[in-house]
């Protein structure tokens, strides 16, 4: 038969100082985690929302990025005329010459410069990115040296707002739009008219990428595949959704640094467990013998403390979540590892890093539990009855 | 039985609890040793004194612009310069995309590059060697240990920003401690390869007379080419190097947060154990009273109980640091981790010193309660 769990929970209450104790330090472990997951799991989002199934992206051959490609802008038209492009709002193929490069900016915080993206588009541009939506001010006006900045590159870097000037390429530029990117990769960009940034970087005649809207899933297939099997453009087509998917790689050093420190403190917090755990059975020596003397077999003993454990590992778990929640939706950034650029995203603490912090804190009070348990029930009870 | 022995007795008294606590402690106290080592790296280290003489000019806009070639010889004409070298950043890979085999390959002058790399010991008839040969390489010592190269071997190269696959062949091998894993080549062999490369390279990278001229040539630099349709941001290499640090987050609060998350951890866990440890020890608490110990000497007693158990583990997980950054910094799986990184003294110590805070601070609440007991109340508990 088992052992009442509202045993152990009144154990724990009567032993307020010590569970606290070792509660908070379970709780600071599973904080840690769980602050350097939400980092993973926004940078993720980031990625994975971005980009639309639809629209196929061109870059030249054997590049893998935007700003390490760069084709003849000669190629461009012969792109217009490929079958399975659906039409813009004049009738005309939905297409979009670009040109990517990146810029420093000074960190609003002063805590240094970042590379920031600058995206050049055509008109159909802003029409083939419907996730991007204006929230204040207007779009840029092609033929000017107007910019729209996305809401988080205004809140973190200084000279964004609507009337400033941004100094790049060979002046200045008008910033006249903030867009909302729904925490996609292009909330990390500015942009503006496409040959007013090729002439400032002395690009003319170029484009560091092209997008096509496919008309369908299908098409967009074949449209990719009509690119890159064409052995006179030697460019290569790719959906742009899974263009963005390869750069989650970008989030590999918080990764390792997540593991690394997360185990460290894990260890740490395992032994601080066993030591109160065992200060629990040594404590109710006399305790457990009875439990034993009235029937209670061993196994029910040892279940009975490893519960206790998990227990304390919940509360801690609670605990840290609930320390970390305030920090849910918080805005950072890191180096983008394929463009170099800062990618910006937010830490988002979702049910699946809410559930591996619990699994996690689960994992801590199962082992750090299962040593004193077993002393527990191994226990001799004359000797114990006698303590 | 002097005091001192009588703390070390109680604190290994009960061995399984001290040796558990110890082990907690040590793994928080080798974490909190990682963070400073990192920052001392980042932030606090001063570099080779021949690293505090080079300056990097780059474009202003972004490293992703090329300089010209000219931007060299005004350089080289301001007073204080010794050297000028054109760097240019071919890419990292090696053989397949694996981050593993990832090292840098960098297109400079074999002339005047190893000038500025002064520190960079190349042995002269191999230096010879590598001038004289346009495809020739210059690789770090540890690097070519790690491929199994010799001097003549040939490797082929491929870029993600150049459209060539040129074929070196080793020449030369550098060594420099700490280990710089790089490759060097010729840029001409690139320039005459890549059209549109002609007469341009990535950045400037150069030797000035004294460490107090970095900051006058660096502004001399960048006043030089004010007006020119290139304007050009020059820093020390340091700085230079930390802004490629700064690109990856705000690492200073990154490290200072799970710095504090450490310490507060150590804080519980040593109060932990103290706690139950003189819990344990009312009805002792009280003999001692009764025999004359005073509350001052209790508190001591007690204090220094946690002090030295703190002490002890910090001392295991110092250890433990040491020995890891040891290992990271010379195994091949290091990617990306300065290789400069040591745990230096003044980091142990004061590792170990918030250690002794930390468990003076824990053992004072607990220890303070016990020494409060009243006598006839210790006497009579039943612990």
């Amino acid at each position: 038969m088992a052992i009442p769990i509202s045993y152990n929970v009144r154990n724990l209450v009567l032993r307020k100082g010590l569970t606290l104790m070792t509660a908070l330090g379970i709780a600071l472990t599973v904080t840690t985690a769980i602050f350097l997951m939400a980092l993973i799991a926004g940078l993720n989002k980031a990625f994975v929302s971005s980009g639309n199934p639809l629209n196929v992206l061109v870059l030249r051959k054997g590049s893998e990025a935007e700003l390490s490609g760069g084709f003849d802008a000669a190629l461009y038209p012969t792109l217009k005329t490929l079958p399975g492009i659906a039409k813009d709002s004049h009738g005309e193929p939905m297409t979009s010459g670009e040109w990517v490069v990146v810029i420093i900016l000074p960190r609003k915080d002063g805590t240094g410069e970042v590379n920031v993206t600058v995206r050049g588009m055509m008109p159909d541009g802003l029409e083939m990115r419907p996730s991007a939506k204006l929230v204040e001010g207007r779009w840029f006006q092609t033929g000017q040296r107007e910019v729209v900045v996305s809401k988080s590159i205004r809140d973190r870097f200084s000279h964004a707002n609507i009337g400033d000037s941004m100094e790049f390429g060979k002046g200045s530029w008008k910033v006249v739009g903030v867009f909302d990117a729904g925490g996609s990769a292009y909330e990390s960009e500015v942009w503006g008219d496409v040959n007013q940034m090729a002439s400032d970087f002395d690009r003319q005649g170029g484009y560091s990428s092209a997008y096509l809207r496919a008309t369908d899933p299908i098409s967009a297939e074949a449209l990719k595949n009509r690119v890159s099997d064409d052995q006179r453009l030697k460019l290569e087509g790719m959906i742009e959704k899974d263009y963005y998917a390869k750069q989650t790689s970008s989030g590999a050093p918080i990764k390792v640094i997540g593991i690394v420190v997360a185990f460290i403190m894990a260890i740490g917090s395992i032994f601080a467990a066993m030591n109160t755990m065992y200060a629990a059975v040594a404590y109710r020596g006399r305790e457990i013998a009875t439990l034993r003397v009235i029937g209670f077999s061993r196994p029910a003993i040892l279940t009975s403390f490893v519960l206790e454990s998990l227990l304390l590992a919940l509360l801690g778990a609670a605990a840290g979540i609930l320390l970390m929640l305030p920090f849910n939706g918080m805005q950072t950034g890191t180096s983008n590892a394929v463009t170099f650029s800062e990618v910006v995203f937010a830490l988002r603490i979702t049910w699946q890093v809410a559930g591996f912090a619990i699994l996690f804190a689960l994992v801590m009070g199962f082992v750090g539990g299962l040593a004193p348990a077993w002393h527990a029930a191994r226990q001799n009870i004359l000797n114990a009855l006698r303590g | 039985m002097t005091l001192g022995s009588f703390v070390v007795r109680n604190t290994f008294r009960n061995k399984r609890r001290s040796v558990l606590t110890m082990i907690s402690i040590s793994f928080s106290l080798l974490l909190l040793t990682l963070m400073m080592s990192i920052w001392r790296t980042f932030y606090l280290d001063p570099g080779t004194p021949d690293a505090a003489k080079r300056i990097i000019t780059r474009d202003r806009v972004s490293l992703a612009f090329f300089l010209p070639a000219f931007y060299r010889d005004k350089i080289r004409s301001i007073p204080g310069v010794v050297a000028v070298a054109p760097m240019t950043y071919f890419g990292n890979r090696f053989k397949d995309d694996r981050a593993a085999n990832a090292f840098a390959q960098v297109a400079t002058d074999p002339e005047e590059y190893p000038k500025v790399a002064s520190d960079k010991v190349i042995p002269a008839d191999q230096l010879l060697a590598w001038q004289r040969d346009r495809t020739g390489a210059l690789v770090d010592v540890e690097l070519a240990k790690k491929y199994g190269w010799k001097i003549g071997d040939r490797i082929t190269l491929q870029s993600p920003y150049f459209p060539v696959a040129p074929e070196l062949t080793i020449r030369a091998m550098y060594t420099i401690d700490p280990p710089v894993r790089a490759l060097y080549f010729n840029t001409k062999y690139l320039e005459e390869s890549v059209d549109w490369f002609k007469g341009q390279a990535g950045w400037y990278i150069t030797q000035v007379d004294t460490a107090n001229h970095v900051a006058p040539v660096s502004q001399a630099i960048d006043e030089t080419f004010r007006n020119s349709p290139q304007r050009t941001k020059t820093e020390s290499q340091q700085a230079f190097q930390l802004s490629f640090v700064a690109t990856l987050g705000n690492v200073k609060a990154f490290i200072l947060s799970i710095c504090g998350a450490v310490v507060f951890t150590i804080l519980l866990v040593s109060a932990n154990t103290m706690a139950m440890s003189i819990r344990g020890r009312t009805r002792e608490v009280a003999v001692l009273k009764t025999l004359g110990f005073t509350r001052q000497s209790l508190l001591a007693m007690f204090v220094g109980e946690a002090v030295a158990l703190s002490v002890a583990g910090g001392m295991f997980g110092v250890l433990a640091a040491t020995g890891a950054i040891q290992w990271l910094t010379h195994s091949s799986l290091a990617i990306g981790i300065p290789a400069g990184m040591r745990v230096t003294f003044p980091t142990m110590l004061a590792s170990l010193l918030v250690a002794a805070t930390v468990g003076f601070i824990s053992g004072c609440l607990p220890a303070y309660n016990a020494a409060r007991i009243n006598i006839v109340d210790g006497l009579r508990h039943i612990g």
